[in-house]
């Protein structure tokens, strides 16, 4: 039986699709077989972070309309034979995605994979709701500035009273939270909010705290999810959150300040 | 074809009771005078009954007269109430009926939260024992009191997230884990909070003074009791993070140290 993931946030831009492909790249390399979905339908990303945006043929929506089948739109992975991607359509909205035909999709999906990664859209509407409604487990993406800390606990909110895990009254959503963006010097200065401050916020437990790092905007642009540049602090950083993920106890790394800020240059567009 | 004219059902009404003490006609118009001015829409046309059971013995009204009064005032006495035995013929006369004393369970004091600000009407409802006026009231106030429903408390383990709301109804509301920012919190009792309050928590929304919020930790947005608000700016003055008890005084919101 699948576990189902949704990567969540409420928030935009702190790091969904990039944890989505990270975590399930990593899943895939731990030997289980995982597929990620775009639930972003109309902004599709994932497949640029994947880099398999030219091998796009049909998308979630053409197999919810049963125009293609799941097989024809799964996207297998070159660099692993366990990952595969089913893409998001980029010409049509929200709506297109119906319960029914999620659950059709992921009731499929969960015969034959270990997990199921939902890279959901921002906002708390349609879309997000349809990426976690069926979901066993969420990581909650936040960056340390109040407002995504807000929004994640909204999120959070969502998840305990519109789940299907909710509303059948199941144990209720394994709940996780992963801090991207994390940067120790800012912190020390007092512009970013700690860890402790978000953990104490949120009231969930910590799967990892991702740097804040130049080799995740490389990795994007170059379409390789940056789980795979484990000379990147950023890279090890998720390689220790899947494990988390897996039940494993790891210590925190990258969370003390550096000797040189050379992660700095990154901050000034904010 | 039906023709059924009526059918006998039992009832009960809730009325007015005048608990008269004493008689004097001068004293009796000036009291009930001020009352029905204090509250008008009350008084206007009610029923009342009219009760015998602590008139002071020896005296003997003139019942035509204090049925005159009350009628003045728009007051409509519809029966007396545990009329002791020598009166028994003089309030007949009077042409309405003849009820008997009340159960002794009603009578029994309720029991009641002690307050600060009611210890303090208690007071002056002493120095006024012999007036009419006070006993009319507490009659008026347990019979809306009996109004209200009691029910059990509600209680939340897990945290109250931003955009989540939780109203207990008629009761109170108790949270073992947290209340996030932009979360709300609402009870017509009392409100205790064990985890961190970040949240709005509002108390006595239906209009209960006496209501309470009781918290670990003190952080939010908006505390309020019986409409009566206070917002962070003045939170972080008073028992700011710490634990705190909230309650209202007048109109004034208190916050004092757990």
């Amino acid at each position: 039986m699948a576990k189902i993931i949704v990567v969540t946030s409420g928030k935009g831009g702190v790091g969904k699709t990039t944890t989505s492909a990270a975590v399930g790249t990593g899943l895939a390399l731990k030997g289980f077989k995982t597929v990620i979905i775009d639930f972003d339908v109309g902004l599709r990303n994932l497949d640029l972070i994947m880099g398999c945006e030219r091998r796009v043929v049909y998308d979630f929506v053409n197999v919810i309309k049963q125009e293609a089948t799941l097989n024809q739109a799964l996207i297998k992975s070159k660099r692993n034979d366990n990952l595969f991607i089913l893409p998001a359509s980029q010409t049509r909205d929200k709506d297109a995605l119906t319960q029914d035909g999620v659950e059709t999709v992921l009731n499929e999906l969960a015969e034959t994979f270990d997990y199921i990664i939902c890279d959901s859209p921002a906002g708390i509407e349609k879309g997000a709701q349809m990426a976690l409604y069926f979901a066993d487990a969420a990581i909650v993406v936040t960056n340390p500035e109040v407002s995504s800390v807000r929004d994640s606990d909204r999120i959070l909110g969502i998840l305990q009273s519109k789940s299907r895990r909710a509303e059948r009254g199941d144990s209720p959503v394994e709940e996780q939270l992963l801090v991207t963006r994390y940067n120790p010097e800012r912190v020390a200065t007092g512009e970013m909010l700690s860890v402790d401050d978000i953990t104490e916020i949120l009231a969930i437990p910590l799967i990892g705290v991702i740097p804040e790092s130049e080799a995740v905007l490389k990795a994007s642009n170059q379409g390789t999810p940056v789980i795979l540049d484990q000379e990147s602090e950023a890279g090890q950083a998720y390689s220790d959150a899947v494990d988390r993920l897996l039940g494993n106890e790891l210590a925190l790394r990258f969370m003390d300040l550096p000797k040189k800020g050379f992660f700095s240059r990154l901050l000034g567009g904010k | 074809m039906n023709d059924l004219c009526f059918q006998l059902k039992g009832s009960a009404v809730s009325v007015i009771v005048l608990e008269l003490y004493q008689y004097t006609p001068e004293l009796f118009a000036r009291q009930l005078d001020e009352k029905t001015t204090q509250a008008p829409q009350l008084f206007q046309n009610s029923s009342i009954v009219i009760s015998l059971e602590n008139l002071s013995e020896n005296d003997t009204p003139d019942f035509a007269q204090l049925l005159d009064q009350c009628r003045s005032f728009n007051l409509q006495p519809m029966a007396f109430r545990a009329v002791p035995e020598a009166l028994t013929q003089v309030v007949r006369s009077t042409g309405l009926p003849l009820l008997p004393a009340a159960n002794r369970v009603d009578r029994e004091p309720r029991p009641r939260n002690i307050a600060p600000a009611e210890a303090q009407s208690d007071t002056s409802r002493d120095a006024v024992k012999t007036d009419v006026a006070p006993a009319v009231e507490e009659e008026i106030e347990t019979a809306v009191e009996k109004q209200q429903e009691r029910r059990p408390s509600m209680v939340i383990t897990r945290p109250v997230r931003s955009g989540q709301q939780v109203y207990a109804e008629g009761a109170d509301l108790v949270i073992l884990s947290q209340v996030s920012e932009g979360a709300e919190v609402i009870a017509d009792g009392d409100i205790h909070v064990y985890g961190a309050l970040r949240g709005r928590a509002l108390a006595g929304v239906k209009g209960n003074t006496q209501a309470r919020i009781f918290c670990q930790n003190l952080s939010a947005e908006l505390v309020s009791i019986a409409g009566n608000f206070i917002l962070s700016d003045t939170l972080r003055k008073h028992q700011w993070q710490q634990p705190a008890h909230i309650y209202l005084d007048d109109t004034d919101v208190h916050v004092v140290a757990l």
